[in-house]
């Protein structure tokens, strides 16, 4: 056989890889705001629980007042936290792995797979449209918070630079964690009964809907394997005063503990992302 | 022609699922610039075969080159200069038009221009719809689009015209024609033989996992298949018909008998490819039907035409 390799010349591949990611963040952030299921139950799902929470525990006063009713924080306060570690636990893990699902389902993931697009652009589209998204969402969270809730935000630069750290590393580790997640499902149908439980119950054991410190130790200890509860925490020790820190499990904050945590589920995701995708479901 | 080297060689290709061989020892080459159909009953191994060449499944036996390359080692260069129109596709499609095509174009280092694709496609005035806001036969035509958009050098086409009314059908040949002008090596499969006659210029019929015959267009089929037939209606009113390959003698001795009468509904009808397949196929199948009655003992062996060419995967 000749091997003629017409029209094939040495592209310039990791610009090309990058520029088609990028490409594809935005082609995938406008395609996440058209789809009215994933803007419900991934990007306004904090904002009504939040709103929720507020209106209902509002009336029984201030969470960690004194015996006498003063200090403590307001239940909006209390609960913000807690909707922006579930803001980047959806936006990552929800959104991707029903999204991927469904595209490995419907015949998109078999489309792209014969054209020249890199798997590594796609999955730059994919976690660029999970930080573009949350980072939108966690905007207008706090924007809400500030503005309607009148909750007030920290001022310190130490705080705001945990919470980048802490968002970034969470957000991140969700977007993997969304992407191996998504191999789970056996169909696109299937997908939003698959990974909703499991986000759900997350969220109940690792103090998004219910406090944390309030949860028996045995149900912390629980919630302390899985990332959701850690990104709680780190988002409660930037928007709660210094004196919550004690009632959390060692009585501090651990930050370290936190990194730790994430990453950790970081390097799960990205190996379990790398060994289970596929463009299609391969034959025998 | 016998310097430029085939776009696609395929030789004693086979593929089996677990039991069930759906590809069984298929061989053929289609050279450059060359538009080949590839026939067959459902579940016959045609889509096997073209996921096979697009690299979508691997082989289990024989030997395969696209445009030089074996798919199985296809790389990105390597796709950039394939486009591929798979037979389904059922995407939510919250893009546009427009908007899908001209992302596609991106992914390719030359591609052709959205607007003269959108013109070409027959999708002007839905160019700047929702691909979910589409029916069947537009759909396909965004798919027949997004096949093109990245000027192939060989395009697959796997049941392209399915819902298509046929306006657009003939819409879609005229689109074809135009990229066959240009050079572009076309893979077609297709249940329409009409459609097969229109475009292709050879055609190979596979059957159970087995070509049963290929060739050009006007050779497929044994030369019996291809007999025209004259039909007439005799002096009481009943059809009478003569396979014949001198037709108009037989016409010539109608009319003497009749002394010059003009022979009521007269007809010299050819065979279409149509005929001609359906002969082939039942033919084959009868065959093997007789084979396999001779070699009943044996009944544990697994019938291949039971396996669809849908997507087994799916």
């Amino acid at each position: 056989m000749s091997t003629t390799t017409l029209g094939t010349r040495p592209q310039n591949k990791a610009p090309r890889t990058l520029a088609l990611g990028l490409s594809r963040i935005g082609y995938e952030t406008r395609l996440y705001f058209r789809s009215p299921d994933t803007l419900l139950f991934t990007f306004f799902f904090p904002f009504i629980m939040l709103g929720i929470f507020t209106a209902a525990f509002s009336s029984s006063g201030n969470i960690g007042a004194n015996p006498d009713g003063t200090g403590g924080v307001s239940v909006g306060t209390y609960y913000l936290p807690g909707m922006l570690a579930a803001g980047m636990l959806l936006s990552g893990v929800q959104n991707l792995a029903v999204d991927i699902a469904g595209e490995k389902s419907d015949g998109t993931l078999k489309r792209l797979g014969g054209t020249p697009l890199s798997p590594l652009s796609y999955f730059l589209g994919k976690i660029g449209q999970v930080f573009v998204t949350a980072i939108l969402q966690a905007g207008l969270l706090l924007l809400v918070a500030r503005l309607v809730l009148d909750i007030a935000l920290p001022t310190e630069p130490g705080k705001w630079a945990t919470f980048a750290w802490v968002f970034v590393f969470g957000v991140i580790t969700s977007a993997f964690l969304g992407i191996a997640l998504s191999a789970v499902p056996r169909s696109g149908r299937s997908a939003t009964a698959v990974v909703a439980p499991v986000v759900l119950v997350l969220q109940f054991i690792s103090g998004v809907y219910l406090q944390f410190t309030t949860l028996p130790e045995w149900m912390q200890n629980l919630a302390s394997i899985f990332p959701l509860k850690w990104m709680a925490q780190g988002m409660r020790s930037v928007f709660l005063p210094e004196s919550f820190a004690a009632a959390e499990q060692s009585g501090t904050w651990d930050l370290l503990w936190v990194a730790g945590a994430l990453g950790v589920w970081l390097v799960l995701g990205l190996v379990l992302s790398r060994v289970t995708f596929r463009w299609i479901r391969r034959d025998a | 022609m016998t310097s430029t080297p085939p776009a696609v060689h395929v030789r004693d290709l086979q593929k089996s699922y677990g039991g069930v061989e759906a590809v069984r020892g298929v061989s053929f080459s289609i050279a450059a610039g060359e538009t080949f159909a590839l026939l067959g009953p459902n579940g016959a191994g045609k889509s096997t075969t073209i996921e096979i060449l697009e690299g979508y499944r691997d082989r289990s036996g024989g030997e395969v080159s696209v445009l030089g390359i074996d798919p199985h080692r296809g790389g990105l260069d390597w796709k950039a200069r394939l486009g591929i129109v798979l037979q389904t596709s059922n995407e939510s499609g919250n893009a546009t038009v427009t908007e899908q095509l001209r992302h596609f174009a991106g992914f390719y280092p030359h591609p052709r221009d959205v607007d003269e694709v959108i013109d070409a496609a027959g999708l002007r005035e839905k160019a700047k719809t929702r691909v979910s806001k589409l029916s069947g036969g537009q759909r396909r035509r965004v798919d027949v689009a997004l096949g093109i958009i990245g000027r192939p050098e060989l395009l697959f086409l796997d049941e392209p015209t399915t819902g298509f009314d046929p306006e657009a059908r003939h819409q879609f040949w005229n689109l074809i024609r135009g990229l066959k002008a240009e050079g572009t090596t076309i893979l077609l499969t297709t249940h329409y033989l009409d459609e097969a006659a229109q475009l292709s210029d050879r055609a190979g019929i596979i059957v159970g996992g087995r070509l049963i015959d290929i060739g050009p267009l006007d050779e497929i089929g044994e030369a019996d298949a291809r007999v025209p037939v004259v039909r007439w209606r005799d002096g009481n009113g009943s059809v009478r018909e003569e396979r014949t390959s001198r037709p108009a003698e037989v016409v010539a001795d109608l009319v003497a008998i009749g002394k010059g009468a003009e022979p009521e509904g007269l007809e010299v009808i050819r065979p279409s490819l149509e005929d001609v397949y359906l002969s082939l196929v039942r033919g084959h199948e009868a065959m093997v039907a007789g084979n396999e009655a001779a070699a009943s003992a044996n009944d544990a062996r697994p019938d291949p035409s039971r396996h669809t060419d849908r997507d087994v995967r799916a």
